[in-house]
């Protein structure tokens, strides 16, 4: 008897599993396709691009689009390639990422341990950080950023995307410390540890999966983020700007294995973040609502 | 004054007033436990002993020290909670040692200290482990052992063993009892469990609804409740509670009760000032044990009453046989032996040991005093 119900049970699993597979294999093909035309086209000379053929595989193979999108290529007026853009960005997102992600995990830490009175408000106010559009804040963000000297440079870019992104990092620490049993707290203090203390003792080395998931979050963001870099980046615009430049660069022909190449480059750090910490970024995000 | 002072404590939650007026003098030693249904305000009183929760009125000494404000680390306590609060990203050695490093204690010592403690509790082979490697008897040995290396004056215990199975709570029940014998610290330990209660304390606070209800060595309050919430929240099955009158006969006081058939029967009281309720309605409170075959009563009281009673249901238990019979309308249980030969319908010959009735006034609850 059971095994008859076990025997059905499989087979229809089979049937039901090959289309699934076969409706998932059509969906990552259609959406690996544009990776694909950009790999191939920048690794072929731009005569075989102009010639019409996009989806082929080169005829020559060249890696002469590469070298000049990083360090020849014309952006804007000068022509350095991206290699300083991707410097800027490295030098604006590294720090962003690191600060935004402490402080997010002191306001969680401080808005689930150490409850004080109104924690809640202050709690949905930053949470409504989250859902106030880029655009809006560009006029007050400009004038705050004059004032403190720090327009158009990379320290200027690195308060904006802190400040923008402190509202998802604490979001993020909150709800995944307020699973955190409060009891080792209570423990931790009696043993006579301080805020800090128990904070880094106690705390921290378990936050490895939200860290993870803040990580990947704001890294993607800040990385990717355009708006903010044109409007407050100044001399020291990061990557994407300068891509635009690249893409968007009126004089001469339009050398696209140059640009599939700068765009390829420029996703690469975020593409490798994912690769390296992407099986713990679904695992962080379930933390939270999941005990155990 | 004791050696930990509860002083008049109130603790209220904006306008909530979830303890009133505690006073507990802890003698120096003394093993005090705090039982009470869920909801009555025990793990709030030991929070507060433990400085995890403010005080709202009154004070907490210990030593003669007033400890209100001091701060949780300050107060030289130690407390195992009920999940045990194990470090989890810690062995089982830091786990311990935690508290001493945080105080500024030098290696060495730690080290020393360390290995006492492994040792008495039996866990030297587990230091290396982490606590999520640990079974639940071991985890609650750790947690002890965290409590224990810092040599406290006062040791808190919040229901350390309600997430264990019922095998292993009576072993880790027996180790505490052992522990506390061997290193005589001052323990104060919340239970709901009024068999730990009794089995562990030398004193009991009994408490309900964030009132004490009484305070006393675990045989007062088992045989002079003082009131009736005392009364059946202690001993299990809980005491029988029937409605009976005073009434005179010999000029003696006697409890007039009824038995299965609604026949008027009378018992004589031990305590003879229940005169002074004559004709008036009291509450009889008989613990199940009190109750038993002519065979089987207690040889050296001095007040043993047969009381003749149909029997509706038997429950063996292997050590013992639970009888249920009806007095005054009401449900009632005797505790008989285990080879007792009762049979449900029948007609059995019951001895009250009268020597343990106890009579509650029925307006205010109240024990009447013997
Ligand atoms: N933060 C709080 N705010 C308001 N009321 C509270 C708070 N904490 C506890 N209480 C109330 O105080 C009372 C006592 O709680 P406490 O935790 O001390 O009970 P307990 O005796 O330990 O019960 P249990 O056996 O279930 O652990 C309860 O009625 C509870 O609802
Ligand atoms: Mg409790």
């Amino acid at each position: 008897m059971a095994a008859v119900t076990q025997d059905t049970a499989v087979s229809t699993g089979r049937i039901t599993r090959t289309f699934i597979y076969v409706v998932l294999i059509v969906f990552a093909l259609f959406y690996l396709l544009p990776l694909y035309v950009m790999g191939v086209n920048s690794v072929k000379p731009l005569a075989e691009i102009t010639g019409g053929n996009m989806m082929a595989l080169p005829q020559t193979w060249t890696i002469e689009p590469w070298l000049s999108a990083w360090s020849t290529a014309q952006i804007g007026v000068e022509p350095t390639g991206l290699k300083p853009y991707f410097l800027n960005s490295l030098l604006m997102v590294v720090p962003a990422v690191a600060i935004s992600t402490v402080v997010g995990a002191l306001n969680g830490y401080v808005l689930t341990k150490w409850r004080f009175r109104g924690d809640t408000w202050v709690f949905g106010l930053m949470l409504f950080s989250c859902f106030i559009p880029f655009q809006i804040v560009l006029i007050p963000m400009a004038v705050v950023l004059g004032k403190l000297g720090l327009a158009g440079s990379v320290p200027g870019l690195v308060l904006v995307h802190v400040v923008y992104g402190i509202g998802f990092t604490t979001l993020y620490y909150r709800n995944y410390y307020a699973a955190f049993p409060t009891e080792l707290v209570r423990a931790a203090m009696m043993d006579g540890a301080g805020f800090f203390q128990i904070f880094w003792r106690i705390m921290l080395p378990v936050s490895g999966p939200i860290t993870v998931v803040s990580v990947i979050w704001q890294f993607t963001n800040i990385w990717n983020d355009f708006l903010f870099g044109a409007s407050f980046g100044g001399t020291s615009q990061p990557m994407t700007v300068a891509l635009n430049n690249l893409v968007q660069s009126s004089t001469g022909v339009k050398e696209y294995n140059v640009h599939f190449a700068g765009a390829i480059l420029a996703a690469l750090p975020t593409l490798f973040v994912y690769i390296v910490a992407g099986r713990y970024f679904v695992r962080g995000l379930m933390a939270g609502s999941v005990k155990g | 004054m004791g050696f930990l002072d509860i002083k008049n404590v109130t603790k209220s939650y904006g306008p909530v007033e979830v303890l009133h007026r505690v006073d507990i003098a802890v003698q120096e030693g003394e093993f005090l436990v705090l039982v009470g249904p869920s909801g009555c305000g025990k793990s709030t009183l030991l929070n507060m002993i433990a400085g995890l929760e403010g005080i709202s009125g009154g004070d907490i000494a210990i030593k003669g020290r007033v400890i209100n404000g001091v701060h949780p680390s300050k107060r030289n306590i130690a407390m195992v909670f009920q999940s045990y609060a194990l470090y989890p990203n810690m062995t089982v050695g830091q786990n311990i040692t935690f508290g001493l490093e945080m105080h500024g204690t030098p290696k060495p010592e730690r080290d020393r200290a360390l290995a006492d403690v492994a040792k008495l509790l039996q866990i030297d082979h587990l230091l290396d482990r982490k606590p999520g490697q640990l079974s639940g008897g071991q985890r609650q040995r750790v947690a002890m052992g965290r409590a224990l290396v810092r040599n406290p004056d006062v040791f808190l215990f919040d229901e350390p063993l309600s997430n264990l199975d019922a095998k292993l709570r009576v072993d880790m029940r027996t180790e505490i009892k052992k522990l506390h014998q061997k290193l005589k610290t001052t323990i104060v330990y919340v239970t709901h469990d009024q068999i730990e209660a009794m089995t562990l304390s030398t004193r009991i606070a009994v408490m309900n609804k964030g009132f004490v209800q009484q305070l006393g060595t675990p045989k007062e309050i088992y045989d002079t409740p003082a009131n009736l919430f005392v009364a059946t929240f202690m001993g299990s099955p809980a005491m029988n509670i029937v409605p009976a009158t005073v009434e005179m006969q010999d000029g003696a006081p006697h409890a007039r009760i009824t038995d299965a058939e609604g026949a008027p029967r009378l018992l004589r009281f031990s305590q003879a000032n229940l005169a002074g309720w004559a004709g008036k309605d009291i509450l009889l409170g008989i613990r199940p044990e009190a109750i038993t075959d002519p065979e089987g009563a207690d040889r050296k009281s001095s007040n043993i009453q047969s009381f003749a009673n149909r029997v509706t249901v038997t429950e063996p238990a292997g050590s013992d046989t639970f009888v249920t019979m009806t007095i005054s309308g009401k449900d009632a249980i005797a505790r008989m032996r285990a080879d007792a030969t009762v049979a449900p319908g029948e007609v059995f010959d019951f001895a009250i040991n009268m020597e343990k009735a106890v009579a509650f006034d029925p307006a205010t609850e109240e024990r009447i005093p013997a």
